[in-house]
């Protein structure tokens, strides 16, 4: 932000004012009420003069801020923030599209493999049966037809079953795209605070003219325990913060120490 | 109940379940698991809102829960199902990415009788489903 040039206005405007508090000195030493009013009148103009100007430039950073945020996408004319949400709905749509597709598949795929496991079940036990010499002659017909149908149908399960772990494979390729979108809606989220720092120093310049104070931010106070509110807060990303389980051992363990 | 020696035997495969998740997917994955559980009779919601509702018409055996969910959260889905006399007694699973040590505590004050944290896996969910109708029955 090439307006963001405190520093250098900020000298000029301390010269001036003390320029116009030794004038005031001399003008009270004198003693013409006039004369003095008039520099009074001066350091109020001079003070004015620069807080319009910083002004002026807060709400030209502002103002920049939002527009650069907005040139963040060559897709459409919405607002970056508004894109941002619109990919976030695109990423839930992504991942959701896939686990249904992967489901869909895997939910295909386990019925033709218990139905290769059941006949090779069946077709054991005639085969060891055949061995101990147990098989009629007709029945052992009847097991050489099944034999050669199992030949056939654990072909055609086999084949459907491959495809299905391919797709499967490929269903996981919204990864990618949705990785591409989440790392461009953090770096919008970065530029956003970016310039929301810069124009937190522009207006702590409009303070320091203005004079205005703010006092200490105020803490947040440690609420008390039964203040405390349970509420939903998602997965923990980072679970060596304190007060976090590291997974269902931790949890187990904790119940356990509650008496369950 | 006389079935309550062996858990493994004993569990009531019949049994009415629902199971309650914003996110279609997880519903599908617990279903798919209970399944493979032999647990076929399961119902879906997609909050308490809609849950509850479900629960106090419904002749529900079981209640599995997310916590996270618009409308009604698992955790006060919880509270009004402990609140309700016919209610009250339903065996309740909570399966959710809630992972405070605060939270698992509240859970198990407002009367949860299982906590599974995701990602989780079917023999997790196994076990604390088996623990639960141990406890329940025996």
């Amino acid at each position: 932000m090439a307006e963001l040039q405190i520093d250098p206005q900020a000298p000029s405007f301390q010269q001036e004012m003390k320029d116009l508090a030794e004038d005031l000195l001399t003008k009270i030493d004198g003693g013409d009420l006039g004369k003095i009013v008039g520099v009074v009148n001066n350091i109020n103009g001079v003070r004015d003069r620069t807080l319009y100007d910083e002004i002026g430039k807060l709400t030209r950073g502002l103002h920049n801020a939002i527009k650069d945020i907005k040139t963040g996408d060559e897709l459409s004319e919405e607002s970056g923030m508004g894109q941002a949400s619109d990919k976030l709905a695109y990423v839930i749509e992504m991942t959701d599209k896939a686990a249904n597709r992967t489901m869909d598949l895997a939910e295909e795929g386990m019925p033709l493999n218990a139905e290769n496991l059941a006949g090779a079940i069946e077709l054991q036990e005639q085969w060891k049966k055949f061995l101990r010499k147990e098989l009629k002659p007709n029945e052992f017909r009847e097991l050489s037809k099944k034999i050669d149908a199992y030949f056939s149908q654990t072909q055609i399960n086999s084949k459907k079953i491959s495809s299905q772990l391919s797709n499967i494979l490929m269903a996981q390729d919204f990864q990618d795209l949705t990785g591409q979108v989440i790392q461009r809606v953090t770096k919008l989220v970065s530029e956003v605070e970016e310039r929301l720092v810069d124009l937190v120093a522009m207006a702590g310049e409009v303070d320091r003219i203005t004079g205005i104070s703010h006092g200490e931010p105020h803490k947040n106070e440690p609420l008390q325990e039964d203040d405390k509110k349970i509420i939903a807060e998602g997965p923990q990303i980072d679970t060596s913060l304190e007060g976090v389980v590291g997974g269902q051992d931790d949890v187990d363990d904790l119940l356990s120490s509650l008496g369950f | 109940m006389t079935w309550s020696w062996h858990s493994e035997v004993a569990l009531d495969k019949n049994m009415k379940i629902l199971v309650v998740d914003d996110f279609s997917t997880m519903r599908r994955i617990v279903k798919n698991l209970l399944r493979d559980l032999g647990f076929t009779n399961t119902q879906e919601a997609d909050d308490g809102l809609t849950a509850l509702p479900m629960l106090q018409t419904g002749d529900f055996d079981f209640l599995v829960t997310d916590w996270n969910m618009p409308g009604m959260t698992g955790l006060d889905l919880l509270k009004h199902v402990r609140a309700d006399d016919k209610l009250k007694t339903l065996p309740v699973l909570m399966v959710t990415a809630e992972a405070k040590r605060d939270q698992i505590v509240a859970a198990a004050q407002a009367g949860v009788n299982g906590y599974v944290v995701k990602p989780f896996t079917a023999a997790v969910l196994k076990e604390k489903i088996d623990k639960i109708f141990e406890r329940v029955d025996g």
